[in-house]
């Protein structure tokens, strides 16, 4: 179905869907080969996921909505799927009545689009009919009802004091049975969030999450920004991701413009996200091993780190890869010095992350202390749709770079690791597999690296425009979805990073481990808080 | 157990010595912006690109006031591409930190000819945008401050209150065997009671600012808090919103500002020293009262 969408493809698409669903199915279009859009006449898109997925085996990628009233008199939410070897998304687009403000829950099915369905009621004031847990999960509950994703709510609204509570948890019932709260602010160096463990004893009987607290507005102020101004906001969305969230963006911009990066161009940004990705593996594991007391092995880990965060700066200007992504390519080419230092250091790093992994390896305690712990179960993890780094633990086999190709990944074969156990010991070697494949990806990337131009000129943006753009970040999937207007600005921007899937997969996999266990467990899948609260 | 210890052998010391000795920093590092006000023919170029509003402009009759805000620069280079009359470059400058919000505020007035181009600088008003006081002799007495007057180590609570977790890795940093700032008796501890610090990274969203004052209130006298990140001084990218309050001291008052887009470690270093200086003359003259 979705292997290839020529005109010829689309039309028979559309009659197949036709067929099985009536008049529901509108129509079908396809912005560009591997971004296909499907209009459906009514908000019920049960039928259609459930025949997609019985079908297909499709995967549904990202569930948000948009504030349409002005120019169609509805709002409209937009289901992203995907299938197995199959390049193109499909995007399911349903409207969404102003007079009704209601759309059928999915997440009674599909528990992996849970917090996405809620997000949707938050910001946008639609109410997702039937879900199984309706309360706020974006905003907190002493916010007064406003929806800020709504085009007639303004950015600089100053509401008045918040009263009352934020989340009601619920009770620990039961003998012996109580609640741990912790956060949000946290015993290190950590981001914000609420956790809330139900123990009996030393085991963790059930965790509840009340995250969003670095909530700053950032999709509503992606429509007030222009576009060259964006790629900056882009790159604070979550700051271990910059470079990711950044290329995201100016990929969903080129896409949705028609702008061709040059080769050159692409195998830069393919070498820095993979550097990026470098920093962040080699710090998770160090912090990893910390949390289990083999603090040697974190020393040597982050100084690793250090040594690539240096190698950024010689490469960008920025230790976090800052202000080098932009629409049409990169900033600035490298000289012969800079590659000539990249070469350097990622020999060395390649070296000395051996002799690290060696420590680890050896190290019996250490293994024994993470095996079996923190387990997410493979069918969970489908269930849950969890991605990146902590769904290939769990046996799901995705991975961006593979399968929908952007950048220059296309050019670099590598392989992706993917285990079945699931435990913290399993996300630790995800992670140990993927540096060495990245040390091979900038290997390939650096012949290409020297040659012709890094950047073309940017036109006007078109207005009225849409584009779905997806990374892998090093935490996992990471989509963009926008929607260009007038004078280079956005319509609608929507962020999709990886840690917004994953949070329930902690959830999840703490459950029977004891509260000592939770750093090195929260560590494993280490997500970002600001990446989910925006 | 052998093998660890060839490996810590191999490894040798490698802890940088700064502020001992100036910062070793690649020559490709982008500084704070530097502006040659008497050489700015037009300074509509770097405003238009500035993502943050750093620079900005307004216009009165036949005259401009430029305001050049380094407490929001994210130091992107992007006005000194932007203006060709060469009078914006990028410099290597990083340890800005400063206890006044104001010196981080330059200001410029032009009289203007028809097509708004500057013609003539009528005033400015420069701050020394530079080091407050001089690194290394802040290093050197810091051991000793420490010793001394806080009888003990001096501790850090660290609180993000909205950031992008930017500034987070390069406070982290500042505990790795490269910057050890524990080589100066400085720690960071867990609970706010313990710590003589509270340093704090934004913008401060509307969700964290109880959890902010709370801690800062849990924190005994005398205390000392530190902005870190242009975030943390302004708002940043993220200003003021729905959900965004803008910068710490909309919050909290603020003894230091760091900035940057995250501050480097090194500059974290500065500004953490200055605000232990604070910190010093505060606990001096609450024993002399
Ligand atoms: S370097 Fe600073 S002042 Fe210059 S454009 Fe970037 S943010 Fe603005």
């Amino acid at each position: 179905m979705m292997m290839q969408a020529t005109s010829a493809t689309t039309s028979a698409m559309f009659e197949a869907l036709r067929q099985k669903l009536g008049s529901q199915v509108q129509s079908v279009r396809a912005d560009r080969e591997d971004e296909i859009y499907l209009l459906l006449s009514d908000p019920d898109i049960r039928p259609l996921t459930q025949h997609l997925r019985d079908e297909f085996g499709a995967r549904l990628v990202t569930v948000f909505a948009e504030d349409r009233r002005a120019a169609k008199g509805v709002f409209f939410n937009y289901y992203v799927f995907e299938q197995k070897d199959s390049a193109p998304y499909l995007i399911v687009q349903a409207p969404v009545q102003s007079d009704s403000l209601e759309f059928p829950a999915l997440s009674a099915q599909l528990p992996a689009v849970n917090w996405q369905e809620r997000e949707i009621q938050d910001w946008f004031g639609l109410k997702a009919v039937g879900h199984p847990n309706p309360r706020r999960v974006a905003l907190h509950d002493n916010w007064p009802d406003v929806y800020p994703l709504r085009k007639d709510f303004a950015l600089e609204t100053m509401l008045p004091p918040f009263e009352g509570e934020r989340h009601i948890y619920r009770p620990a019932l039961g003998e012996g049975v109580f609640q741990v709260p912790v956060g949000p602010v946290h015993a290190g160096i950590i981001e914000p969030g609420h956790f809330n463990f139900a123990v009996a004893g030393e085991p963790i009987l059930y965790l509840q999450l009340r995250m969003f607290y670095t909530h700053k507005g950032t999709e509503k102020l992606f429509e007030k920004l222009p576009v060259h101004k964006a790629v900056f906001l882009a790159e604070s969305i979550s700051g271990d991701s910059s470079f990711s969230h950044g290329t995201a963006f100016c990929q969903a911009i080129e896409r949705a413009a028609n702008i061709e990066v040059p080769l050159r161009g692409l195998a830069m940004r393919t070498i820095l996200l993979e550097l990026e990705r470098l920093c962040n593996h080699v710090g998770d594991i160090g912090a990893i091993a910390t949390d289990v007391g083999f603090v040697i092995a974190n020393a040597h880990a982050s100084r690793l780190k250090e040594m690539m965060v240096t190698l950024n700066e010689q490469l960008t200007g920025s230790r976090l890869l800052r202000g080098m992504v932009c629409v049409g390519g990169v900033r600035r080419g490298w000289d012969q010095a800079q590659l000539d230092i990249l070469l350097n250091a990622v020999d060395s790093f390649a070296r000395e992350f051996q002799d690290l992994i060696s420590l680890i390896d050896r190290s019996e305690s250490t293994r024994d202390r993470l095996e079996q712990t923190g387990v997410l179960r493979p069918d969970k993890a489908r269930d849950l749709g969890i991605v990146g780094v902590g769904g290939r633990a769990s046996g799901v086999d995705l991975d961006v770079r593979r399968d929908h190709p952007y950048a220059a990944y296309s050019r670099y074969p590598f392989r992706v690791p993917v285990y079945q156990a699931g435990d913290v010991w399993h996300r630790m070697q995800v992670r140990i597999d993927e540096v060495n494949e990245s040390i091979g990806i900038v290997r390939k990337a650096m012949a290409d690296g020297l040659r012709r131009e890094f950047r073309v000129p940017v036109p006007a943006i078109p207005s009225d425009r849409c584009a779905l753009s997806a990374v892998e970040g090093w935490r996992g999937e990471i989509i963009h979805w926008i929607r260009t207007g007038p004078d280079n600005h956005l319509e609608r921007c929507k962020i999709k990073d990886p840690s917004l899937n994953n949070w329930p997969a902690l959830v999840e996999a703490v459950q029977g481990n004891i509260i000592a266990d939770f750093p090195v467990i929260n560590k494993s899948f280490n997500l970002s808080y600001s990446g989910t609260d925006r | 157990m052998f093998k660890i210890l060839q490996k810590t052998l191999s490894t040798g010391t490698v802890t940088v010595n700064y502020p001992a000795q100036p910062a070793r920093i690649s020559d490709r590092f982008r500084g704070r912006p530097s502006f040659d006000f008497e050489k700015w023919k037009d300074a509509r170029p770097a405003a238009e690109v500035c993502p943050t509003g750093a620079i900005s402009l307004s216009d009165k009759g036949d005259s401009r006031r430029v305001t050049v805000d380094y407490g929001l620069c994210v130091f992107c280079g992007l006005c000194a591409e932007a203006s060709s009359d060469q009078a914006v470059h990028i410099t290597q400058e990083f340890e800005l930190a400063t206890a006044e919000r104001s010196n981080l505020v330059l200001t410029a007035e032009y009289a203007l000819n028809a097509d708004r181009i500057h013609d003539g600088l009528r005033r400015v008003d420069r701050h020394v945008v530079k080091a407050e006081t001089d690194v290394e002799s802040l290093g050197q007495k810091a051991r000793g401050t420490i010793h001394k007057i806080l009888g003990r180590s001096l501790a850090i609570r660290e609180v993000d209150a909205g950031s992008c977790n930017g500034c987070e890795l390069e406070i982290v940093a500042l505990n790795n065997p490269i910057y050890d700032i524990e080589r100066f008796g400085i720690h960071f501890v867990a609970s706010p009671r313990h710590a003589d610090m509270l340093l704090v990274s934004g913008p401060v969203t509307r969700n964290m600012e109880l959890a902010l004052l709370k801690t800062h209130r849990a924190m005994a006298e005398p205390k000392v808090v530190v902005a870190v990140g242009a975030c943390g001084i302004s708002g940043g990218i993220f200003g003021e919103n729905y959900a965004s309050l803008g910068g710490v001291d909309k919050v909290l008052p603020v003894d230091v500002y760091i900035p940057g887009c995250p501050p480097r470690p090194q500059a974290l270093l500065q500004g953490i020293l200055l605000a232990l200086g604070r910190l010093a003359e505060r606990l001096h003259n609450d024993r002399a009262g």
